[in-house]
């Protein structure tokens, strides 16, 4: 493996080929109908050739060009921000915004290396009050704002 | 004369209490989430688009155009106070109108940064209002093969101006393509790609997308690094500048004015094309280019002027053509889609009001941000102390609300989640995610315009060759392609990029 001299064209070099190739394999089963009359399978099985042959070019390439390595991906950031986001999507609606908002501000902010819970939990209250106040009484969104389990 | 009684039906509409209040708003909203550090205005229309949900089109229109304008301009401030760009297009703004900061020039920078966008947004919108009509009336002249063809430059052109791996960027249109597809095809009533899951059947969202690798992952990004910010917090000086700076700067204002209107057309062209091309030019002429990066005012209202230009002449194609030409554009079609609005030469002649009312409202909310962002300089300044760590999680929230009331669905933030772990991989692999988004957004028509050409040619390729307007965009496509393989010119590229 030492070969590869740019290992970000390689990399997604080889993450453009899977994708290409699942295109490919997922289209496999819409028709392909005649360049007159194209069927469902046609624009994507164009699309997935070509995915693969540009993927196939930056794999090969790497071998050739001057690049630099990967960065670190660093994952606590990436999981804490993505994670209290998907909670508030699960939860808003049973549990409405205002304690949905607190729970994605508490829980986001530990994904900062200065995390303060006290601040956290202060901020989590007031942009509580500004979301309520701004999405759901200002603009009339169908939000919940407290739980609706109660009934 | 025509134009004029376009523009007077335009500010009868843009003019009304109601859509001047959304203009105001607007462009407020845009400056404030525009001066946040990280967030483009790419993320920043995702982010602001459930505020017009209520709204009628126009206003929600014109609001959104204020939202663009706003962050736009709030990313020169942070530029120049915090040596930070608040987006891409504001990035040679840092060189010389931090320096400026620096030397306690900040109230000049930031005075000439918005005469220049001024005195720039009203050429740029007299420019739209006289070109549109010509233009929408060639395009509706447009068959399959022509739209098809021009989608092809169009995209093409959009990686061959930006920066970065030309095939990365083409693969990552492909990949856009792909993913505009995901959905029931209309033709077939088939579900394509979308893995039994139901709600897939009606396609991925474009503010999922946007929101997902514009938002998400830039706030990501941000974090993995070490905060390390400059606040200028010296007296300033007034926001007046002095007789010899102005006769520096207006020279520049008006060659920037120009050059943006131009760029700002071409596919892939835009704000922040405009704004390199025009530091780098100034740079050129310059009598003395050593002053360069240490404060020269022709640094800052060149490419602010530029930049705003660009970014007010590249709804030509969108609102003429119905084809966004980089990712603010795209963004501005989902919103449109989602106040049931196609963007096209149709929209002209079909809703008059809300067309011309949209071009006026262009240079309202220009005046605007001159009149309104002066005077509270102060109120950015002190958001800009607030800390990051305090920041992200509220940016987070925003967003979350913004994608989860599109559809009012939990899936939407999931797809959105995911979007943001993909956004962050491909900054990893120093893949640019604008490219991706522009197919995104083009991969349906660019699919209907592909079938009807073959279905009228009885499935003969050769018919994009055979009508010339066709074959003359597809040989300019080529060409674009050929030209920047060539060794000299690549090196150009490279260096214009560097240079910022």
């Amino acid at each position: 493996m030492s070969a590869i001299r740019s290992p970000k064209d390689f990399w997604s070099g080889v993450l453009f080929v899977l994708i290409g190739a699942a295109a490919l394999a997922l289209s496999a089963k819409y028709s392909l109908g005649t360049a007159a009359r194209m069927g469902p399978g046609y624009f994507p099985r164009i699309l997935g050739i070509l995915m693969i042959a540009l993927g196939l070019i930056l794999a090969l390439r790497s071998f050739k060009l001057e690049g630099a390595p990967v960065p670190r991906w660093k994952l606590r950031p990436t999981l804490v921000v993505l994670g209290s986001v998907v909670m508030f999507g699960a939860i808003v609606q049973s549990f409405g915004v205002a304690i949905s908002t607190v729970a994605l501000i508490v829980a986001a902010s530990a994904a900062s290396r200065e995390f303060r819970p006290k601040e956290a939990l202060i901020a989590g209250v007031l942009l509580a009050t500004l979301a309520v106040g701004v999405f759901v009484v200002g603009l009339k969104l169908q939000l919940p704002i407290w739980p609706t389990f109660f009934g | 004369m025509d134009l004029l009684s376009h523009l007077a039906l335009g500010f009868g509409v843009a003019l009304t209490p109601v859509n001047l209040l959304y203009a105001l708003v607007g462009a407020l909203l845009g400056t404030l989430i525009g001066v946040l550090p990280g967030i483009g205005p790419v993320a920043t229309i995702a982010m602001l688009l459930p505020t017009t949900y209520a709204l009628e089109p126009v206003s929600a229109l014109i609001m959104l155009a204020g939202i663009y304008y706003g962050a736009q301009y709030g990313g020169s401030t942070t530029s120049i106070l915090m040596n930070m760009p608040g987006e891409a297009a504001s990035v040679v703004t840092c060189l010389d109108g931090h320096q400026m900061a620096r030397k306690g020039e900040a109230g000049a920078a930031l005075t000439i940064a918005a005469l220049g966008s001024f005195f720039a947004g009203t050429v740029a919108t007299l420019l739209v209002a006289a070109v549109s009509t010509p233009l929408s009336s060639l395009a509706l002249k447009f068959g399959p093969a022509e739209y098809f063809s021009l989608m092809v430059l169009g995209l093409i052109g959009a990686v061959v101006l930006a920066h970065g791996s030309l095939i990365k960027a083409i693969a990552m249109i492909v990949l856009g393509l792909l993913l505009g597809i995901v959905g029931t095809d209309v033709n077939s009533g088939v579900a394509r790609f979308d893995f039994g899951i139901p709600e897939l059947s009606d396609g991925i969202g474009v503010v999922v997308v946007a929101m997902g690798l514009f938002g998400f992952s830039e706030i990501i990004l941000n974090l993995e690094m070490t905060e390390k910010r400059e606040l200028i917090t010296a007296k300033f000086k007034g926001f007046w500048l002095t007789k010899k700076q102005f006769q520096a700067a207006w020279p520049a204002v008006l060659r920037g004015t120009g050059l943006g209107s131009i760029l700002g057309v071409l596919p892939g062209g835009g704000a922040m094309l405009s704004s390199f091309a025009s530091y780098t030019i100034e740079k050129k002429i310059a009598k003395d280019p050593s002053q360069f990066g240490k404060g020269a005012i022709q640094g800052v209202a060149g490419p602010e002027s530029a930049n705003n230009a660009g970014a007010q002449t590249s709804f030509i194609p969108l609102l003429t053509l119905g084809i966004p030409e980089n990712a603010v554009m795209a963004m501005m079609v989902g919103a449109m889609t989602i106040h049931n609005i196609q963007p096209g030469p149709q929209v002209m002649t079909s809703n008059p009001g809300l067309f011309w009312g949209l071009i006026a409202s262009m240079w309202i909310g220009n005046l605007m941000l001159v009149v309104l962002n002066l005077p509270m300089i102060g109120i950015w300044i002190k958001l800009l102390t607030v800390p990051y760590r305090v920041l992200y999680p509220a940016i987070l929230l925003f967003c979350a609300i913004g994608v989860y009331t599109v559809n009012n669905t939990s899936f939407d933030v999931m797809q959105t989640a995911f979007f943001g772990l993909i956004g962050v991989l491909f900054a990893k692999l120093e893949c640019e995610p604008a490219p991706l988004l522009l197919g995104f957004v083009l991969g349906p028509m660019m699919e209907e315009n592909l079938r009807r050409a073959l279905l009228l040619s009885r499935g003969d390729p050769f018919v994009f060759m055979q009508r010339p307007i066709s074959a003359g965009l597809l040989i300019a496509a080529v060409l674009l392609i050929i030209l920047i393989g060539l060794p000299n010119i690549k090196r150009k590229r490279e260096e214009a990029f560097q240079e910022a």
